[in-house]
């Protein structure tokens, strides 16, 4: 057995006894149903429930990547401003600080107030919340660049359009990536707290519903799917990641001497 | 810095040569001109000469090697060249126009190898046809034909046949400085700039890719300029030898190389070329002081 191999056997009976500890624990303190309900109660619940929340897992996929998509575009665009013109960067830049160090959560009702309830402000919240990691990291990525790797294009005589698009664009890659699995995880936080406050769609409004019933095991369901849906995300994003930028992290392989 | 506001006045007496001539009558204009140029960083009481005022004439297809102590301004030359800098004073000129004019195809290689580490070797060579005019122009349809086999048989030219589809980080420093060479020449320049291309190496491998350009450069006769802190590698590689003084720098000896080529590695042990080294290593340790 190779060492990966064993680590993944052990991280999984690691899942596997968490959730036992929770059942068991549950049953030997006589713990009520109505304050933490049971493993096996939840993955009943999803089972049977799973018709009802299909569309609103659909629901906040849709938000969340929409928001996501939106917030790539525009924090890639800005990032590559920033990171290319000084000028811009000195400009630009507190003023994101500003808008950055503002919590999310209070650019939801402003949101509401100009869209009304819904899918629009979910989108919004995912979109605003992602922006800037993507920013700071393309910038970052761009503004490192070392000075050689453009010298050997502009020896060549390459344009400052040829040199960014041949050296600062693939340099910045591997920022890029590792800022996108860190946007989407924040995009999805932000989709499912604008549903939390102000949708009739989606899994946050379904918790929220489900918390004021009292039907605490859908509470706890919509907990599991979210976080399945996180992992997912973050899991596609991280293959995604070490197909593109493969050349960033290979270093340590055995090289031909 | 507006360091360029005196040489419009000065170039304007330089017939505007169409670039389309690249190949005739200009044979006559020296490849590289320096006319008085010198290059100052900063203004006021902090700024730094790193050059001299510098006058350096070299004819098309010779091979130059400049050396002296280090910080003297021979990188500064190079960089001048390879329009990287401008100068604060006086002419650059590349076959008898302004280094912007792209008079002269440019091949550079740096003592770091500078790999592009996305891009398998094959691609980093490639990379100057896909900047470089004419070749950009047909890039789209060519890189997987016809530059690609040019690019294959350069490899194949400096031993490097079996490792095209490698990434840099799959090869060794000398390896690496081979692909360098094979990138400053993939686009047939008329002027290949060489800055300290071999210092990193050990001893076997840098004697060794001394063999490979001398067969490189006398199979193409680009013009040279190599940059080094060797003295054998001066004497064995180039056909003349400027010896430069401390910052801020100038040219304090000029002279030519008398040996046929292609040269033989042995002739490194050759009394006339000890003597020729040891002659310019008193010169250097001379103007260090």
């Amino acid at each position: 057995m190779t060492d990966a191999t064993r680590i993944r056997l052990m991280s999984s009976s690691f899942i596997l006894g968490f959730f036992l500890l929770w059942e068991v624990l549950c049953i030997v303190l006589n713990v009520s149903d109505l304050i933490l309900p049971r493993p096996s109660e939840i993955a009943v619940t999803l089972w049977t429930r799973f018709p009802v929340l299909w569309p609103h897992i659909l629901q906040t996929l849709y938000a969340t990547l929409t928001g996501f998509t939106l917030g790539v575009i525009i924090g890639v665009s800005i990032g590559v401003l920033i990171g290319t013109s000084r000028v811009a960067y000195g400009v630009a830049y507190p003023l994101l600080v500003g808008f950055s160090s503002i919590p999310k959560v209070a650019v939801v009702p402003i949101f509401v107030l100009w869209f009304g309830s819904g899918t629009t402000p979910a989108i919004l919240t995912a979109m605003v919340i992602c922006v800037f990691p993507i920013v700071v990291n393309i910038a970052t990525g761009l503004a490192t660049t070392e000075p050689d790797l453009e010298d050997v294009l502009k020896t060549l005589g390459a344009s400052k359009k040829e040199i960014l698009w041949n050296v600062g664009l693939p340099r910045t890659m591997p920022y890029f990536f590792a800022s996108l699995k860190v946007a989407i995880t924040l995009s999805f936080v932000g989709a499912v707290l604008s549903e939390t406050v102000a949708s009739n769609k989606g899994i946050g409004n379904v918790m929220m519903t489900a918390s004021s019933n009292f039907q605490v095991s859908l509470v706890f369901a919509g907990l599991i799917v979210l976080a399945l849906m996180g992992v997912a995300l973050y899991a596609f994003f991280s293959f995604l990641e070490s197909r593109v930028t493969g050349w960033a992290t290979r270093g340590n392989d055995i090289a031909i001497t | 810095m507006n360091m360029t506001s005196d040489i419009p006045a000065q170039a304007m007496p330089v017939p505007a040569t169409p670039p389309a001539s690249r190949t005739n009558p200009v044979h006559a204009r020296p490849a590289i001109e320096l006319q008085d140029a010198s290059v100052v960083f900063g203004k006021g009481p902090q700024s730094v000469t790193a050059l001299s005022p510098t006058t350096l004439r070299m004819e098309r297809g010779d091979f130059l090697a400049l050396v002296g102590p280090s910080g003297c301004g021979k990188s500064t030359i190079l960089r001048l060249v390879s329009n990287l800098i401008q100068p604060s004073s006086g002419l650059v000129l590349l076959g008898g126009r302004e280094v912007a004019a792209k008079e002269l195809r440019i091949g550079m290689a740096f003592q770091n190898p500078t790999m592009l580490p996305w891009l398998t070797i094959e691609k980093n060579v490639m990379l100057p046809l896909k900047i470089v005019e004419p070749f950009k122009r047909t890039f789209r349809q060519d890189r997987k034909g016809a530059y690609r086999d040019r690019v294959h048989a350069l490899l194949a030219q400096v031993g490097l046949k079996d490792f095209a589809n490698h990434f840099p980080w799959q090869l060794s420093g000398g390896m690496l400085q081979r692909a360098n060479l094979c990138r400053a020449l993939i686009h047939d320049p008329d002027l290949l700039l060489l800055d300290e291309p071999f210092g990193a190496l050990d001893q076997f491998t840098r004697e060794e890719l001394w063999q490979i350009l001398q067969d490189l450069y006398l199979d193409r006769k680009p013009t040279v300029l190599l940059v080094t802190h060797d003295l054998r590698e001066a004497g064995f590689l180039a056909r003349r030898i400027c010896v430069m003084s401390a910052r801020p720098g100038r040219v304090i000896s000029d002279r030519a190389v008398d040996l046929p080529q292609p040269r033989d590695i042995g002739v490194i042990y050759d009394p006339a070329f000890v003597e020729m080294t040891q002659g310019l290593r008193e010169l250097i340790a001379q103007v260090r002081k």
